[in-house]
């Protein structure tokens, strides 16, 4: 049976490129980077190769890079780092659960918390965070785009509401990675997060961008790695593999890779959309195209529990995920697709479809031809499946 | 390739059974997909009303369960997926028992939950997603019997585990596309199977309770879960009366009481007393010896029939009126539209409405009702 992979927006595999790059650092260049001796400048070399690199993905200095474990640490860190009692924070209801989660927890410690909502399309909109600005607002934190409906954020906007109000901004970047160019200097923020593995760069590992001057506190204290921003001894052959996807991410962006991705995409979409009682969630805000990275969509399909789609779409070679969080125990439907506005219902019976940069026509052959029927199956079975929701 | 016609689902609860039941369908070579059904956020009610902060583990959809049923499921080297039934669950099993329990009845939720949930939804989702049949680690025995064109369920091998009782709501439907590979195994045997097969959960525990009410306290659970609702109990404080008619006390609410309860009565006696009868209207609580509590007949509503396509006249039985009691030998008969009475050879102690009353004729189950 064929398999297809939809769900690039969990993971990506590693390029080949990527796993030759990290290959010498887990056993022949093994050294410690803190090292004095060979070994350790070997190690050390590789990763402020790795760190000119991200500062050139980034567009900023080498010296603005820190290298940690991934996504959930930058998020977590630009939180914990920044905020103390007393502060106010403003983010949004459709951010990554490390966003979310970590703003519920300073708000127990006494931080003041403002979820913007976003709009029917999937947008944030800068107004609504300028109009949340308070005296003792401290930082804005904003994702660049969204896991599930793939909307690309203002940033730049929200960037200079930021810099207006003299509060710090930081950006949950992990999911536009290899996706949008990058210039932390167009958007304005101190602080920018990614994940190797969302790029086809080993799990495990990711980078943050900290604008010079930010008084960011270290989560994890110890030695002195990484300018004293993030102790613990350096992850070499992590960080070697994300410099080497970062390199490729930027190729991508420049050699038409995204367009193709995107055509891919859109016929995906056209396609699924033939299918009565269909629809995309956010990308449209009346007639204009909300802009959206160029791998994601996300589609409701009436009267089916997506849950149930996303296990016979497995059970048929085809992955990709619902529109509920990632992890079993999970009770709510999407929280993203919520705040937009959708019901339960609806929410629950929407699709994500993440394409790899790497997915060729055949793959959207093979998922059009096993979509419909498996939607057409469902419906067949349970009209009123859409009742246990509600 | 998934073929439809052979895939069965397993309902993997995470324990020992159902884990056993995955093990033994795997390596007959059948094609299997595990599914747990999550039910009940154990944290939910967490912190109100007596209810542990945080829940103890080996409990019914506790994420402990299904770390174990993944676990199982990988060691087996099938497809494993986590199913969302909560709201469903609520709806159709946590709600009708809080109402119940208000209304002064002892209600059953785990025949809910296996009529509504287990076997009509678990049965939906294995279709959906491309599997015809289900299988669950219940101790019971499901054959089809050609002359009576009828799918039959039996009392399994393993009487002390029998769950016959719970599961007289299945339809002919249902038992068509079910199966119960543990029916003809004792508890002991399963054990041995799992440890063949290398499950290493083969010495984990039975549960025993309502799977959603920590330490079996349903009066904290009541009150957690009306809280959280944002409802009150409806006021049925009332009189506490002897057999006689004679008020001997007075009670803060009918729900505090199931028949046949003795402790908590707050009232003094020189001989033991027991709930005799609830009666939700007047919110009079009868309390009387033991003696008081027999009863000659029983009236059962929202029938079944599993053997029989329907109860016509009187036919000779032995009914089961709660989990661990002995089925006593009865005559059954109609009593109105969906309605039957069974006249018992012997008095039977605490016949207690919303309770279930299952009809056996020898190993098979005839059908069965909830008591009224």
């Amino acid at each position: 049976m064929p398999r297809v992979y939809m769900d690039a927006n969990a993971t990506t595999p590693l390029l080949p490129e990527v796993m030759e790059a990290m290959r010498p650092y887990w056993m022949e260049h093994f050294g410690n980077a803190s090292s004095i001796h060979l070994h350790g400048q070997q190690a050390h070399a590789a990763v402020n190769q790795a760190r000119e690199t991200l500062a050139q993905f980034f567009n900023c200095r080498a010296a603005e890079v820190v290298f940690n474990s991934g996504g959930t640490e930058g998020d977590n860190t630009a939180i914990f780092g920044l905020l103390r009692p007393g502060d106010h924070f403003i983010t949004t209801a459709i951010e990554h659960s490390a966003v979310l989660r970590a703003a519920d927890r300073v708000a127990e410690q006494g931080v003041q918390v403002t979820l913007i909502a976003p709009q029917p399309s999937g947008l944030i909109d800068p107004a609504d965070i300028a109009g949340a600005l308070r005296p003792e607002t401290r930082l804005i934190s904003v994702m660049l785009s969204n896991n599930e409906t793939g909307v690309l954020q203002p940033v730049e906007e929200i960037g200079k509401v930021a810099a207006d109000a003299g509060v710090f901004f930081h950006i949950d970047a992990v999911q536009g990675a290899g996706k949008v160019k990058f210039d932390v200097r167009r958007f304005g923020c101190h602080l920018l997060s990614i994940s190797a593995h969302k790029m086809h760069g080993p799990k495990g590992v990711g980078a943050m961008f900290v604008r010079r001057g930010t008084p960011i506190e270290s989560l994890l204290v110890g030695g002195s790695h990484e300018r004293r921003r993030r102790a613990g001894t350096e992850n070499v052959p992590g960080i070697v593999g994300l410099g080497k996807a970062a390199e490729l991410a930027m190729e991508s962006l420049e050699d038409g890779t995204l367009d193709r991705v995107a055509a891919l995409r859109d016929r995906l979409e056209r396609e699924i959309l033939r299918l009565p009682g269909t629809g995309v969630n956010g990308g449209r805000n009346g007639d204009w195209a909300v802009p959206r990275v160029a791998n994601t969509t996300s589609i409701w399909f009436d009267q089916v529990e997506g849950e149930a789609l996303v296990i016979a779409l497995d059970l048929k070679g085809v992955a990709v995920s619902g529109g509920s969080a990632c992890h079993s125990g999970s009770t709510e439907p999407s929280h993203v697709l919520m705040a937009m506005g959708l019901d339960k219902t609806r929410a629950r019976a929407s699709l994500r479809f993440s394409l790899l940069k790497t997915a060729t026509e055949a793959d959207v052959d093979h998922v059009l031809r096993v979509v419909p029927e498996a939607v057409e199956h469902l419906r067949a079975l349970s009209p009123v499946v859409a009742g246990t929701a509600g | 390739m998934i073929n439809e016609q052979t895939t069965i689902a397993v309902a993997m609860s995470g324990g020992v059974d159902s884990s056993t039941v995955a093990a033994i369908l795997a390596h007959s070579g059948e094609q299997v997909v595990g599914l747990t059904l999550q039910l009940w956020d154990q944290t939910r009610l967490a912190g109100r009303h007596g209810i542990p902060d945080a829940p103890k583990a080996g409990r019914c959809c506790s994420l402990d369960d299904v770390y174990d049923a993944r676990h199982v499921a990988e060691h087996l080297g099938i497809p494993y997926y986590v199913v969302n039934q909560e709201e469903r669950f609520e709806q159709d099993v946590v709600r009708p028992f809080v109402r119940e329990y208000l209304a002064g009845r002892t209600p059953i939720p785990c025949s809910l939950c296996n009529d509504h949930l287990k076997f009509d939804q678990l049965l939906k989702t294995a279709r959906s997603i491309g599997a015809s049949r289900i299988a669950t680690g219940h101790y019971a025995v499901n054959e089809y019997d050609a002359g009576r064109k009828r799918w039959i369920l039996k009392r399994p091998a393993d009487l002390t585990k029998d769950q016959t009782y719970f599961l007289f709501g299945l339809t002919q439907e249902q038992l068509a596309h079910t199966l119960f590979p543990l029916g003809r195994l004792t508890k002991p045997e399963v054990r041995e199977v799992a440890r063949k097969y290398g499950l290493r959960l083969a010495e984990k525990p039975d549960s025993q309770e309502i799977c959603f009410i920590p330490g079996g306290d349903y009066k904290s659970f009541l009150a957690a879960y009306l809280e959280e609702q944002g409802e009150k109990a409806p006021e049925t404080a009332g009189e506490l009366v002897a057999s006689n008619g004679e008020v001997i006390g007075h009670h803060e609410g009918i729900f505090n009481f199931t028949v046949g309860q003795r402790k908590g009565l707050g009232v003094a006696s020189p001989s033991p007393l027991y709930v005799l009868n609830i009666d939700p209207a007047s919110h009079r609580v009868t309390v009387g010896a033991d003696a008081e509590l027999a009863s000659r007949t029983l009236r059962a509503r929202r029938l079944n029939w599993i053997s029989i396509p329907a109860l016509t006249g009187p036919i000779r039985v032995r009914a089961k009126i709660r989990h661990r009691h002995e089925p006593a030998w009865a005559t059954l008969e109609p009593a109105g539209p969906d309605e039957a009475m069974a006249t018992f050879d012997e008095p039977q102690r605490a016949v207690t409405p919303g309770q279930s009353a299952v009809f056996y004729d020898g190993d098979e189950v005839v059908g069965g009702g909830w008591i009224v």
